[in-house]
């Protein structure tokens, strides 16, 4: 069997949302470098398989997929198996869990976090551009009233969706490790204990520590 | 004001069961939110489309019931809307709606058709890229006119621009034989969207949908469907809009 292939940079969250499901099921892939720093991602050949001109797209034989979240889906439904099953459909509530707090992580925790990360990392290092230190106060306290609802959660289960491992912990792995490792504020997770936890059970798992690497590779794409 | 219709729900329920002495079997699904809400049409809309019966529990931003205790044991983020489908509670719309799509799939059409990967692209793309530029456009020029506040029409601009460009890749879609966002069926990809969609076609930037043939007539195809006409007959928007 080929090995699937994703089109994108592993430093980018999005990439590395569909790397870690990937390393987490043990799938054979490959990663396309499409020269993101030169605009490869605008240009017609990646746009055939991403029609918003974004990172990533996904290459299983003939099937073209865009949208992390579709492709990771993919992923964990076709490698699911008697030991890994990260989005639990066989079971309807376990997997309303699952959905609840991957929408979460999109709606709530992301935007609260990333301009944090945004502020602090991207913008200096990639533009150029100073920290506007209003935006980063705004986000934390933003992120504490999040951090604080995560960790009365949290505090019941281990994980988000409840005692077992899902694709909903997967999708704060990226968001979350920027903030860890190239900000100021990693301390923030100090005054939650759970959540704290949380994240270290998480990244003593292989596919974090091995994905942690490409994060922050100082010559990111 | 209202009185805190969270706090009413047993009235509510024993008026309903009293209907000329026969018994009414109650509704197993609560619906908590406001019908002016978007993303609780959202899941009206689904709710709809597959034939269920279900009880409104009102719970009105403007008094803050949103905030208080009772509603946070639903969604401890104290956000609009919450689901009760007996023992199981559900929050965050689109984890609703796919909870309901799955369980009670048999009840209408099948709005996740599985294997698809169409339709799990197409229903992504909604929640990061149409919803918070629809959201930010219907908002800002739509909604806090009708409440009497002023619109920052610099940020509504640009987000009309940046859905301009988003729109344009859904023409080129649609313009490619798929007559619905998955291809030949409605799917909860399309669903997903109309609650937003509908405001926008009522908003100052309805242009955005009239001026593209293809998305135009996606947006009059879907908007045709029976159980969306049920779902807008609950929305108390005012006469003005």
């Amino acid at each position: 069997m080929a090995p699937v292939k994703v089109f994108g940079p592993a430093a980018s969250t999005n990439v590395a949302r569909v790397l870690v499901c990937l390393e987490e099921v043990g799938a054979e892939y490959e990663l396309v470098d499409i020269d993101f720093p030169g605009k490869g991602h605008k240009r017609p050949e990646h746009l055939a398989r991403n029609p918003f001109g974004q990172v990533p797209a996904f290459q299983d034989g003939d099937l073209i997929l865009f949208e992390s979240r579709a492709i990771a889906k993919y992923v964990l439904r076709k490698y699911k198996s008697e030991q890994v099953d990260l989005l639990r459909e066989s079971n309807l509530e376990e997997a309303a869990m699952v959905d609840i707090w991957t929408e979460v992580e999109i709606h709530q925790y992301h935007p609260a976090l990333s301009p944090i990360v945004l502020e602090c990392f991207i913008y200096p290092t990639l533009r150029g551009l100073p920290t506007n230190q209003r935006i980063v106060d705004e986000s934390l306290v933003k992120a504490k009233k999040v951090l604080e609802i995560y960790e009365a959660h949290l505090s019941k289960h281990k994980y988000l969706a409840g005692d077992f491992v899902s694709f909903a912990d997967l999708n704060h792995f990226a968001c979350t490790f920027y903030l860890m490792d190239a900000t100021p504020y990693a301390s923030l997770f100090n005054s939650y204990p759970h959540v704290k936890a949380w994240w270290e059970d998480l990244m003593s798992r292989p596919s974090m520590k091995k994905l942690g690497v490409h994060l922050c590779n100082p010559t990111r794409t | 004001m209202q009185t805190e219709h969270i706090e009413d729900r047993s009235q509510g329920e024993r008026a309903s069961s009293s209907k000329e002495g026969r018994e009414v079997k109650m509704a197993a699904i609560k619906l908590y939110g406001m019908m002016l809400s978007p993303n609780v049409t959202r899941v009206v809309t689904v709710l709809n489309e597959l034939g269920l019966d279900f009880d409104s529990v009102d719970v009105d931003l403007r008094t803050g019931a949103h905030k208080h205790p009772d509603f946070l044991k639903l969604n401890p983020f104290g956000q609009i809307p919450a689901l009760q489908d007996g023992d199981e509670v559900v929050f965050e719309s689109r984890a609703i709606n796919r909870y309901i799509a799955t369980k009670y799939g048999s009840s209408g059409p099948n709005l996740l058709p599985t294997p698809s990967a169409k339709m799990e692209a197409w229903l992504e793309v909604e929640s990061p890229h149409f919803f918070p530029l629809a959201q930010t456009v219907v908002y800002e020029l739509l909604i806090k006119p009708l409440f009497g506040a002023t619109p920052d029409t610099a940020e509504a601009d640009k987000k009309a621009a940046e859905l301009d460009k988003l729109l344009d890749v859904y023409e080129a879609h649609l313009a490619a034989g798929n007559k619905y966002l998955a291809g030949d069926v409605f799917t909860l990809a399309d669903g997903n969207h109309m609650s937003w969609l509908f405001l926008l076609t009522k908003s100052p930037k309805a242009e955005l949908v009239a001026s593209r043939p293809h998305v135009k007539a996606w947006w009059e195809e879907i908007s045709a469907r029976p159980a969306w006409a049920k779902t807008v007959a609950s929305i108390p928007l005012p006469p003005a809009v």
